[in-house]
């Protein structure tokens, strides 16, 4: 069965990976240069001497920087990340908000690419060399290399502007109203909550978006199926399989493809981080109400604290993602659970 | 034909005649070509990109930041290949220009971040140990944040400023390079050349220097080349979000960010997209073909 020593070594580099984060966090928010109330009030507050003083004792500031690291490590932990300077509420509040819209985005575009990609990486490798995977390819080179925030914009104004096709920014019609927050994803909720229109409606302005997030993970999905496949089909086990006079998908789909999957498994943690880059582009341009938005308009008014928690939330679900692919990997691979 | 036939000596082993045929050094680079159509095609863009770079002042019919009020937001049909923008200043123009900003940062933050990675890998890999340790342990750590949102913290922290950004992007640029050359330092470290230099006596840092970085240098040059389409991208994307460059200057993320602005008028932000998009698949398609044509499976 399942190696667990595997899995408890793992869960235990999480606490040191985690603790690192905050680390590199606190060095960061404490290198901006100037006063840190200054920069994490903003000018309204600071003239009032009873919050400035009250912003020095929560985060220790008078203390020295070992202590301040220590009382920064306490406020985290007990989920205060500061108070947004734009929305005047707990940075915590604002991101729990937030989440469920960029979990909805991110999903559809991995779906998509996973759709998509691996197909086309399948396809590629088995018609190796033949003008379908000189297209595949150079459409994934494409892929890799577009930038977010213009194929946004570029698509909004074909699809949006021009040929009314799809509907514009925003997650629902403007006359509609959010389903009943169960998940926090609309399309979810809708569809528990029996909403047609909602359902109709979410899933729309889901498309555009979601094509355009998922460009670089298709691309880099169709590249790492079709080398994974290309090097598959050549060995062993598929000439013994077509040996033994299995028809020519079969052999495919049944023998070389599972094998194949184990390289794209792991570049989905190398696709997520790109996902999480490219939301914070996608959700600018497509008015998207995300963490990534969250984070842009943190970043053009300064929002410190806000700036700082986005970076810190987006750090925790990267490592645990890249847990959640390790412990996949190795359910996949048993070479890795006997290690 | 240009050929020579090269024989073995047939009395010595009869059962072998090789036969090789030796091809003008022209005769090779059209066969490089016609296998490998894409990164011919990419270095081609690349080049041509790095001469607009250059060339800009001159190919270019207006001046970047030259302003023409009467004529603002024309559209492409007009005089201006690209349309003008809401000064009035020529998109075109703006975009040759915009090609000076981006190709010297993308190649300077891959130098940088490259240069610095270079040292620590190897470093980390020559001394192993706890300095090993540590120094992996730290890319590790920076490897946690996605890169945006790390560039995006630490140009927030610093000031939005261009200096503040290109350190931003060094700062989570130089793991990946750390990471390569201290795997290469190992694996040639274990080459019988080095052990052989070690053992006439050769000093340490003549030993890193000459035997081991020579000859690790391979895989981090085609890396880096890779990497300058992805500097400009994330440099860009850092312009666009209002943390890099700023109006008026011509870089295109910036450029691209103001398009967003006016979707009507798409030329705005169109053009200067469509830059970065060929300058990265460009290099894409380059690094590629250079990693291909040094693996030996040759796929």
């Amino acid at each position: 069965m399942f190696s667990l020593s595997y899995l408890i070594r793992r869960l235990l580099l999480l606490i040191p990976m985690l603790f690192g984060v905050t680390v590199v966090a606190f060095v960061v928010s404490h290198v901006v240069p100037g006063d840190p109330a200054a920069v994490n009030l903003g000018q309204y507050a600071m003239s009032d001497p009873t919050i400035v003083a009250a912003f020095r004792r929560q985060w220790g500031l008078d203390k020295p920087a070992p202590l301040q690291f220590l009382v920064y490590m306490g406020n985290l932990l007990h989920g205060n990340l500061g108070i947004s300077q734009q929305t005047h509420r707990p940075v915590a509040v604002d991101l729990a908000q937030y989440l469920p819209a960029t979990a909805e985005l991110a999903l559809a575009a991995i779906l998509i690419s996973i759709l998509v990609g691996i197909p086309l990486g399948i396809v590629s490798a088995v018609y190796h060399n033949r003008i379908i995977d000189h297209i595949s390819r150079l459409l994934a080179l494409m892929g890799v290399s577009v930038p977010v925030f213009w194929l946004g914009l570029v698509g909004l104004d074909i699809f949006y502007v021009h040929f009314s096709l799809l509907p514009g920014p925003g997650r629902l019609d403007e006359s509609l109203t959010a389903p009943r927050t169960i998940t926090g994803l609309y399309t979810l909720d809708s569809l528990l909550t029996g909403n047609w229109t909602d359902l109709r409606s979410a899933l729309a302005h889901l498309i555009l978006p979601g094509l355009v997030l998922s460009g670089f993970s298709t691309g880099l999905f169709t590249r790492i199926t079709r080398s994974a496949m290309l090097e598959v089909l050549g060995l062993h086990y598929t000439r013994t399989a077509r040996a033994k006079g299995l028809a020519g998908w079969r052999v495919i789909l049944r023998h070389a493809f599972p094998n194949a999957l184990v390289p794209t498994l792991t570049s989905i943690g190398l696709a997520f981080a790109n996902l999480l880059t490219g939301a914070v582009l996608a959700e600018t341009i497509f008015s998207w109400p995300g963490i990534g938005r969250y984070a842009y308009q943190a970043a053009v008014n300064l929002d410190f604290p806000a700036i700082m928690g986005v970076t810190i939330l987006v750090a925790f679900i990267y490592i645990m993602v890249n847990l959640c692919v390790d412990v996949l990997y190795a359910l996949v691979d048993p070479r890795i659970r006997a290690r | 034909m240009n050929e020579t036939l090269i024989a073995r000596d047939i009395a010595a082993e009869p059962e072998q005649l090789v036969v090789a045929r030796r091809r003008s050094p022209a005769q090779r680079l059209a066969g490089f070509a016609r296998r490998n159509p894409l990164t011919v095609f990419g270095l081609a863009v690349v080049v041509l990109w790095i001469a607009v770079a250059i060339l800009a002042p001159l190919v270019a019919p207006y001046g970047p930041l030259q302003q023409d009020i009467v004529h603002r937001l024309e559209s492409p049909e007009g005089g201006h290949l690209f349309g003008t923008d809401d000064l009035g200043r020529d998109v075109f123009s703006r975009v040759l220009h915009g090609a000076q900003i981006s190709l010297p940062i993308g190649a300077l933050l891959v130098a940088i971040g490259g240069a610095f990675g270079t040292l620590v890998g190897t470093v980390a890999g020559y001394a192993g140990g706890i300095v090993d340790e540590t120094l992996m342990r730290l890319t590790d750590l920076i490897f946690a944040f996605p890169t945006i949102i790390l560039a995006m913290a630490v140009a927030a922290a610093l000031g939005p400023s261009l200096e503040h950004s290109i350190l931003a992007i060094v700062v989570v640029w130089w793991p990946s390079y750390a990471r390569l050359a201290r795997s290469m330092v190992l694996t040639v470290g274990q080459e019988e050349y080095v052990t052989a230099a070690r053992a006439l006596g050769l000093g340490r840092t003549r030993l890193v220097l000459s035997h081991i970085l020579r000859n690790a240098m391979g895989p981090i040059i085609v890396l880096a080349t890779l990497d300058v389409g992805n500097a400009i991208l994330t440099f860009s994307g850092l312009s666009f979000l209002g943390l890099g460059s700023t109006p008026p200057t011509p870089e295109w993320g910036s450029m691209v960010s103001t398009g967003a602005q006016e979707l009507d008028q798409w030329w705005l932000g169109v053009f200067p997209g469509l830059a970065i998009w060929t300058v990265v698949l460009a290099f894409n398609l380059l690094g590629d073909g250079l990693r291909d044509s040094l693996d030996p499976r040759g796929r």
